[in-house]
């Protein structure tokens, strides 16, 4: 069977710097896999990777079975993979509801509009007309969020989703959440919190330096694994 | 009454430096290029529909049929083929592209057409009137102009604010890359801005034709300084201030005609270097406004 | 690879290089001084314009590669260099003292116009200072003794045209070696190098506490100084302004753009080779009449997407060459042999150009 979407030894970086070392990882129809690691140790640039939004030096990039990793990001977005970038990244000066609209750019089909957005993440509701730069950080997070499922797709790639957010507003925003997980939309999710991160997965990848790790579901793997994985072996062996 | 006068027709000339302002706004609101070459895409514009005129015998009206939709086309590759390279090799790159294509396009049309005037006839529009009071008039073309300059801003306003191409221009303008996340051919939106932008030039050289009765390859040298002038003195990034900002050059302008015949030019442009000067924060806002 | 010391750096200046440039530079001046001597007037005539399209290029890229600021609008400071020579030239000076005295006046001028301009940024920047232009030669214009819009000659001239000839080939040697010499300096000194920061990302040079408008003032003013000289040796070669339409025309920003692109913009010698390349054009193809402009402005669209480095850029990438050292490189020296270390790799003295391995920072164009 094929996977969802899978990468086969990306190597990725900037300049000289290499972020992504020969990392490996599919996702299949329906399932969380949460990569976890410190700043630095590659996640974002893989998901860049993923989304076509960032070229790889090596490796390859299998959407349904079919190599992508030529595939621009606008044409891979098409194809149904959708990156919510770190950052939020709102169009500051469009509505809520334009924003939303935007995300269904790309005209793919499926159960996902304005209505069934807000539906999903109801504390979009009374802001559909707010413009996005007056939003807190947890509306901006949910409103970017709501306009990459616009986009119908069938995987979603979340990148630092409670970066920077109160632990109250982050409990809400995975509340929501949890009308969007399942229904055979596959999430690569980048989260700091590692309760979190356990609470939602399926699968778990653990980078360091670049490097895929530590592979395993949460009940598999031992939070000393993971924290061992998370900060390298010096700073385990303490 | 001259004053009154003076002050009516400065107005209405306002119009038409607004609608020569619009295209270079769009430009730079929403792709952040600032076209040197928008005065001579206005030439090129009035050049059309004067060839036009003058070897097919297709009326103005006719030819800005074609001439508008021509000129958009050429926008939208001129961005795809030029703009958007220059567009990833920095700040400077689009500038000096635009700048090449404003050298090359003046001196093509003098060896082209040599420097004499081609005629753009309206028939008697240029010259018919409407009298409101004993000595003041106002010109039924200059009032077009005006009508469509206002017609042209509203349009492209409705444009920004209620299409889905309008919408992608604003997102593109916040962010493109993100754009490109959510499946949008970010070139696309903006060689379609561009496109714009060469359209609204085209007929406002026309109009600008019609105005002096013809065109001269010297004429978007001036035409995009103007143009550029009611833009600053309007507000970056406000359409509707392009018009206040074409509204106060005109004045400018026709007031010190009724001093001296040579005066009109230079008054502009210090007029505009004192807006310059004594708005207390300078330029810094850009973005389009809906 | 050498054992690099990890925070052991230095920084350097490339003193060694400095000074043999300044020996041959020397030199080379001292040639060219002599020049006279040696060849007709109408071959020294001919470098006269060299010397001035090597200023002017200088100038617009002391303007835009180093401080990022692309003008339209030098013309202006040429037309006023020219017209200057007229002015100091009625009240009794000889018409090369009444050029360099023109000079420090314009200067003082941009340095008020400089606070009009910098009042708008990037493109804004360049289509006001095309505005600035225009309303200077609309001012100049209005000056009956100057010829209002037709031109005129200069009445006080050295009558022999030998020593006419000879005296402002000599000035315009003067003034591109000052402008050489100056930019030179200017770039190797502090300012040179916040100049540099300020073009790479003008945000961060603020952060950091560079005063991103007074060095930006300073270029500003430098380069309109240097071309109102170019534009005095214009008018004293062509002895008067033909028309001021012509000396305050925006064909002399579109030939700096060329100069410069062509050459390489950000680097010294860019220019130089850019003045030359256009130079020889401009011998050859001129009597294409405009088509030479149509030709000129599609070169420098065809450099700026395709070859964004230009001729030197591009031979330096290649070759790893410059000529003028305004570098300053941070050179991570080498761990000291230690007496236990594997006696088959000694570590190697780091010098900046023979050492490969070094790791170098550079902030060169």
């Amino acid at each position: 069977m094929t996977a969802l979407l899978a990468a086969e030894s990306i190597t990725a970086g900037y300049g000289d710097s290499r972020a992504v070392s020969e990392v490996s990882l599919a996702v299949e129809r329906g399932e969380v896999l949460a990569l976890v690691g410190a700043n630095g140790a590659g996640k974002s640039t893989l998901l860049r990777v993923l989304a076509g939004a960032h070229r790889p030096t090596a490796g390859r990039v299998h959407l349904r079975g079919e190599d992508v990793t030529d595939v621009r990001d606008f044409e891979r977005s098409r194809r149904g993979v959708c990156l919510v970038p770190e950052g939020r990244r709102l169009f500051a000066s469009l509505t809520v509801r334009e924003n939303l609209e935007v995300g269904a750019g790309s005209r793919r089909a499926g159960r996902w509009s304005v209505d069934t957005v807000v539906e999903a993440l109801p504390i979009l509701g009374p802001l559909l007309d707010r413009n996005a730069s007056q939003l807190s950080g947890g509306q901006q997070q949910a409103v970017a969020i709501g306009r990459g499922l616009m986009t119908n797709p069938d995987v979603l790639l979340l990148d630092e989703v409670s970066l920077g957010l109160a632990p109250i507003v982050i409990d809400e925003l995975y509340a929501s959440l949890a009308g969007v997980w399942g229904g055979g939309l596959g999430i690569v999710l980048v989260e700091q919190d590692l309760e979190r991160t356990l609470a939602v997965a399926d699968r778990i990848v653990c980078m360091l330096e670049g490097h895929a790790v530590l592979e395993g579901t949460p009940t598999s793997l031992t939070r000393e694994q993971i924290t061992d994985a998370y900060f390298g072996h010096e700073v385990a062996s303490w | 009454m001259v004053i009154v006068n003076a002050l009516l027709q400065g107005v209405l000339l306002g119009g038409l430096f607004a609608m020569a302002a619009l295209g270079l706004s769009i430009a730079f609101g929403i792709l952040r290029v600032v076209n040197l070459a928008h005065g001579e895409i206005m030439t090129i514009g009035a050049y059309l529909a004067a060839v036009g005129l003058s070897s097919l015998g297709v009326s103005v009206w006719v030819s800005l049929l074609a001439v508008v939709p021509l000129m958009g086309v050429v926008g939208y590759w001129v961005q795809r083929l030029l703009l958007q390279r220059a567009l990833t090799l920095g700040e400077l790159a689009p500038l000096l592209v635009t700048f090449g294509i404003a050298i090359i396009i003046p001196n093509a049309l003098i060896e082209l057409f040599t420097t004499n005037k081609q005629a753009i006839s309206t028939g008697d529009l240029a010259v018919r009137s409407i009298k409101l009071a004993d000595g003041l008039y106002v010109g039924v073309l200059p009032l077009l102009t005006m009508a469509v300059a206002i017609a042209l801003i509203a349009g492209t306003q409705l444009l920004l604010a209620r299409t889905r191409i309008g919408r992608h221009m604003r997102a593109a303008a916040d962010d493109s890359e993100t754009l490109r996340l959510l499946g949008v051919d970010h070139r696309k939106v903006y060689a379609a801005a561009m496109g714009l932008a060469f359209a609204i030039a085209a007929l406002a050289g026309v109009f600008f034709g019609m105005r002096q009765g013809g065109v001269t390859p010297f004429d978007g040298q001036l035409m995009v300084l103007f143009a550029f002038e009611a833009v600053i003195i309007g507000g970056l990034g406000s359409l509707w201030g392009t018009l206040a900002g074409g509204i106060v050059l005109g004045v400018a302008q026709t007031l010190a005609g009724v001093v001296s015949p040579e005066l009109p030019l230079l008054v502009g442009n210090l007029v505009f270097l004192a807006v310059l000067v004594l708005r207390p924060t300078g330029i810094v806002r850009s973005k389009v406004v809906v | 690879m050498a054992d690099l010391v990890p925070g052991a750096v230095r920084v350097d200046r490339l003193r060694r290089r400095m000074i043999t440039v300044q020996i041959i530079g020397a030199g080379v001046i001292l040639l060219l001084a002599m020049a006279p001597y040696v060849f007709e007037p109408s071959v020294t005539s001919q470098w006269i314009k060299l010397f001035y399209l090597i200023t002017l290029a200088t100038s617009w890229n002391l303007l835009a590669g180093f401080a990022g600021m692309v003008s339209v609008g030098q013309q202006a400071y040429i037309g006023l260099g020219a017209y200057g020579v007229f002015v100091f030239n009625d009240l009794g000076l000889d018409p090369y003292t009444s050029a360099l005295v023109a000079s420090v006046v314009i200067g003082a001028v941009a340095f008020g116009l400089s606070f009009i301009a910098f009042r708008l940024r990037g493109g804004y920047f360049a289509i006001g200072t095309w505005v600035i232009a225009e309303a200077v030669r609309q001012i100049v214009i209005r000056f009956d003794s100057l010829g209002a819009g037709r031109g005129r000659g200069i009445e006080d001239y050295t009558a022999d045209p030998v020593l006419r000839n000879l005296f402002t080939y000599w000035l315009a040697l003067g003034i591109l070696v000052a402008t050489l010499i100056g930019s030179l300096f200017l770039l190797r000194s502090r300012m040179g190098v916040a100049l540099q920061s300020i073009r790479d990302n003008e945000v961060a040079a603020r952060a950091v506490g560079v005063d991103v408008t007074r060095a930006k003032r300073i270029v500003f003013v430098l380069a309109a100084v240097m071309a109102a000289l170019a534009g005095s040796v214009i008018c004293l070669q062509q002895i008067g302004v033909q028309s001021p339409s012509q000396i305050f025309s925006v064909s002399f920003s579109a030939f700096m753009v060329f100069m410069v692109l062509i050459g390489g913009i950000g680097t010294l010698e860019g220019p130089i080779i850019g003045a030359v390349v256009y130079y020889v054009m401009d011998l050859y193809f001129s009597q294409m009449g405009l088509w030479y402009l149509v030709v000129l402005g599609c070169l420098a669209i065809v450099v700026t997407l395709f070859l964004p480095r230009g001729l030197w850029g591009e031979l330096r990438a290649r070759f790893d060459i410059t000529l003028f050292p305004v570098g300053h490189r941070v050179v991570a020296l080498p761990r000291p042999a230690e007496p236990d270390a594997s006696a088959s790799a000694p570590a190697p003295r780091t010098s900046p150009r023979t050492d490969a391995t070094a790791t170098t920072a550079s902030t060169e164009g």
